[in-house]
C-alpha cells in the first residue's frame, strides 16, 4: 500500500532523515489498527519538518516508528548513513543516540524521584561518559534555566515550562543530530508555549539541528517549520513549505483545518465560513475507507476517490497534493 | 423535525431585561496546609438573557474556580470561604439550602465541563444520563423522558439517537461525548450555561462543530452563557464581551472586538501578542511573557502582573489597581474597563 507516493522526496544529497514506505499497525482484538500506512518523508540538515494532523492520524506513531519505539511493522528509517530498521536492540539503541525525542507532558517525562543536575546527566551516564559540573550548568543556561536556582530541585518543584526546558538540555546532552518533537507545547500555557518555541528555534540554530514537530496547532507548526506534511488517517494529504500554508493550502482536509482554527482577532473565529459542508468524524483505523482516507468527509468526493487512491503529484514549487478533486488540472473545480 | 424552540417549549424563569446572573465581590479562598490561597479575588458582573461573556485567563489565573463558585460548588465551608453574592435567575446560590442547589442545578443552571470522559458515568448508559434529570426536574414518567431525551441528542446533532441512548460513553467518540455532555446541560432549558474549556480535550475540527452547536443553541433558547477558556480565539467569534483573568482578578473587560483590537491592559497585550499567527510567516520570534504568575497564597501587594509587566513602574508594585471603566482621549468607552496604572493604546480611566 502506497502512502500517497513518494514524489515529495528530494534527490539524494543533504537528507539528515529518510524515511521510505513507513507501516505502523497494532493488534487490536484479532483486527489490526492501521494507524500508519506507507508514508514516507525526509529532513535535509537544519531544516524544520512540521508534521500537522488531528488525533488518530498517525503522526506521533510515525514519530514514535522513527525513533523504533517501538520499530514500524515496515519501511526504512535513515538517519543519516544509518539504517535503523531490521537492527538489533543494541544497535539500534547505539545508533539512535543521535536522535533525541521531546514529549507531550514534561513533567510526567522526567522521573520525580531524580533532581534537575542528575535528570540532566542521566543520558551520557548510560552510555558510561563522566560529566562534569560545567557541562550540566552551561547547558541549562542554554535553556534558559539559572542552574544555581534549579540544581537540587525534583521536577514537582518547577513548573511545566521548566519541567520543558530540561527536557531539552537532557536531549542536548547527548549531542544530538535530529529532534523529534511529539506536541511539544501543547499542555503549556500560551505565554509560556511563546517562550517554549523561540527556545526551540534558538537551540536549532545554535547547535546546528534539524528538527521533526508534531504538532495539531496550525499556527504553532507553521512558526517553527521551514516545511509542513499534513496527514490524516496514516497518510499523507498535502506537503508543502510552511509560509505557504495559509492562503496557498489546496487539499479539502488541510481547508477543513484552517478553516476551523478560532483566531484571537476583532473579527473573531468567524463562526459559519461553511465548514457544515464536511459532516462526519474520523472513520476508525481498523477499518479505513478504499482510495483517499478523506473521502467519507470530503465535499469535493467524486466516484473516483472511492477507488483510486490519490498520489502526491506536484502543484507548486515545493507543494505537493495528494487529491483527485483539487489544485491544478483536478477534474473538478 | 420542528425548531428546538418549538420543541423544547419556553419555560423562562426570569423577567426579560433583568439579568440572569448577578455575580457581586466574589471572592474565593481555598484553605490549604501551606496557607490560604486567593483564588477568586473580587470579581462583580452581569449576564442578560442570550449574552455570552466569554472568561479568559492562563491556568492558575482562578477562572475555574469562578465558574464552580457561580454553580456554588463552592460553598463557604471548612476547605474553600466564599464572600460576595451570585444570583441566578433571581436566586441567592450561596444563600441555599443543599436540596434547593440540587433543584437549582439542572433546572436553572447547566455546566459543560472540559473532559466530557470524566463527566459521564462510565458504567451508565448515555440515556441514562439524560432520563436521569428529566425525571426528577420534570418529574416524567420513564418513557416521556426517553423520547425525550432521544429529541434531545437530535438536537445536539447526534446521527440515530435511538441507537445511541443504549450506549455506554466508551463507546462514543469524544465529540459524541461532548456532544451528551451539552444536551445533559440542556436537557432542562437552564436560564444559564456554563461551558469551562467545552472544547480544549477535542480536535480543532470537532471544536468547530461544538462551539457552533453552543452558540446556536443558545440562540434559539436564549439562554445566557459564560464560555471559560485558555483559548482566546475560541472565545472571540462567540463572547458578545470578554474578562481577562490573571492572579485570580479580572484586569480587563469590554466587548469582544474592542479587546482584541485596543486592549488597555499591558496583560492583555501581552497575551494577544504571545499567540503564533496563521498570517504571520515562519520563524517569527514569538513576543514571549517572561517569568511565570504570582503566588496566589502571598500575591504581590500591588499590581500582581507588575514583576513580568514591561511596563510598570514604581506605583505598580504599591498600589493595587482596581478595574474602572475606561476612557480614550477624554470620550468613555462604554462597557470597557480595565485595571492599570499605565495603560497601553491610549486608554485612560
Amino acid at each position: 500500500m502506497a502512502g500517497s507516493g513518494t514524489l515529495h522526496l528530494r534527490p539524494e544529497g543533504d537528507q539528515i532523515l529518510s524515511v521510505e514506505e513507513l507501516v505502523v499497525e497494532f493488534p487490536a482484538g484479532g483486527h489490526t489498527v492501521h494507524a500508519v500506512s506507507g508514508i514516507s518523508f525526509d529532513v535535509l540538515d537544519g531544516e524544520t519538518l512540521g508534521i500537522l494532523g488531528e488525533s488518530g492520524c498517525g503522526k506521533s506513531s510515525a514519530g514514535r516508528a522513527v525513533m523504533q519505539l517501538p520499530p514500524p511493522t515496515s519501511g526504512s528509517v535513515r538517519l543519516g548513513e544509518d539504517e535503523l530498521t531490521g537492527l538489533n536492540d543494541q544497535a539500534v539503541r547505539k545508533r539512535r543516540a543521535r536522535m533525541q525525542m521531546i514529549f507531550q507532558d514534561p513533567v510526567s517525562s522526567l522521573n520525580p524521584r531524580r533532581k534537575v543536575k542528575d535528570l540532566v546527566a542521566e543520558g551520557p551516564r548510560i552510555w558510561g561518559t563522566e560529566v562534569t559540573r560545567e557541562q550540566i550548568e552551561s547547558v541549562l543556561s542554554a535553556v534558559g534555566l539559572e542552574p544555581a536556582a534549579v540544581w537540587d530541585r525534583r521536577p514537582h518543584e518547577l513548573s511545566g515550562g521548566q519541567c520543558q526546558r530540561i527536557c531539552i538540555a537532557r536531549a542536548l546532552m547527548l549531542d544530538p543530530r535530529v529532534l523529534i518533537c511529539d506536541e511539544p507545547v501543547s499542555s503549556l500555557d500560551v505565554s509560556v508555549q511563546a517562550q517554549i518555541l523561540n527556545l526551540l528555534e534558538e537551540t536549532k540554530k545554535r547547535y546546528g539541528l534539524s528538527m521533526v514537530f508534531i504538532a495539531h496547532d496550525l499556527a504553532v507548526v507553521k512558526n517553527i517549520s521551514d516545511r509542513i506534511m499534513v496527514m490524516y488517517l496514516g497518510k499523507v494529504c498535502e506537503v508543502l513549505p510552511a509560509g505557504r500554508l495559509a492562503d496557498r493550502a489546496l487539499h479539502p482536509y488541510t481547508r477543513l483545518l484552517l478553516e476551523s482554527v478560532p483566531e484571537a482577532t476583532p473579527a473573531g473565529g468567524s463562526p459559519d465560513t461553511g465548514t457544515q459542508r464536511f459532516t462526519g468524524e474520523l472513520p476508525s483505523p481498523l477499518n479505513p475507507p478504499s482510495g483517499c482516507r478523506f473521502r467519507t468527509r470530503c465535499p469535493l468526493a467524486t466516484e473516483e476517490c472511492t477507488t483510486i487512491e490519490p498520489q502526491l503529484r506536484e502543484v507548486g514549487d515545493g507543494h505537493y497534493l495528494a487529491c483527485h478533486n483539487s489544485g491544478p488540472g483536478a477534474a473538478v473545480a | 423535525m420542528s425548531s428546538s424552540s418549538a420543541l423544547l417549549g419556553k419555560r423562562s424563569a426570569t423577567e426579560p431585561g433583568s439579568p440572569v446572573l448577578v455575580v457581586e465581590d466574589l471572592r474565593t479562598r481555598i484553605h490549604t496546609p501551606r496557607g490560604d490561597l486567593q483564588a477568586v479575588d473580587g470579581i462583580s458582573f452581569s449576564l442578560g438573557r442570550g449574552e455570552t461573556l466569554g472568561i479568559v485567563g492562563e491556568s492558575g489565573s482562578g477562572k475555574s474556580v469562578l465558574g464552580r463558585t457561580i454553580m456554588g460548588l463552592y460553598t463557604d465551608g471548612p476547605v474553600t470561604t466564599v464572600t460576595g453574592r451570585v444570583t441566578i435567575a433571581g436566586k441567592d446560590v450561596h444563600a441555599l439550602s443543599a436540596k434547593e442547589l440540587r433543584s437549582l442545578w439542572g433546572a436553572d443552571v447547566g455546566m459543560v465541563f472540559q473532559d466530557p470522559m470524566t463527566a459521564l458515568n462510565p458504567v451508565k448508559k448515555a440515556g441514562v444520563h439524560l432520563t436521569e434529570s428529566l425525571r426528577r426536574h420534570r418529574g416524567m414518567n420513564r418513557s416521556q423522558a426517553r423520547a425525550r431525551a432521544e429529541e434531545l441528542l437530535n438536537l445536539v446533532g447526534i446521527p440515530e439517537p435511538r441507537r445511541r441512548l443504549d450506549q455506554y460513553p466508551h463507546e462514543l467518540s469524544g465529540g459524541m461525548r461532548q456532544r451528551v455532555v451539552i444536551a445533559m446541560a440542556l436537557a432542562n432549558e437552564p436560564a444559564l450555561l456554563i461551558a469551562d474549556e467545552p472544547t480544549t480535550a477535542l480536535d480543532v475540527t470537532v471544536q468547530k462543530q461544538i462551539l457552533d452547536l453552543l452558540a446556536r443553541l443558545q440562540g434559539e433558547l436564549g439562554m445566557a452563557m459564560v464560555l471559560i477558556s485558555h483559548n482566546l480565539g475560541v472565545v472571540a467569534g462567540r463572547a458578545d464581551r470578554v474578562a481577562v483573568m490573571y492572579a485570580g482578578r479580572v484586569i480587563e473587560m469590554a466587548d469582544a472586538a474592542t479587546l482584541f483590537e485596543a486592549p488597555h491592559h499591558p496583560y492583555t497585550e501581552a497575551l494577544l501578542a504571545a499567540i503564533p499567527r496563521l498570517h504571520q510567516p515562519p520563524h517569527v520570534r514569538l513576543e514571549a511573557i517572561d517569568g511565570a504568575p504570582p503566588n496566589m497564597i502571598a500575591p504581590p501587594v500591588g499590581c500582581r502582573f507588575a514583576p513580568r509587566c514591561r511596563y510598570a513602574q514604581d506605583d505598580c508594585s504599591q498600589v493595587l489597581p482596581v478595574l474602572d471603566p475606561a476612557a480614550v482621549d477624554g470620550v468613555a468607552t462604554p462597557g470597557h474597563s480595565f485595571a492599570c496604572h499605565h495603560p497601553v493604546n491610549g486608554g485612560r480611566h
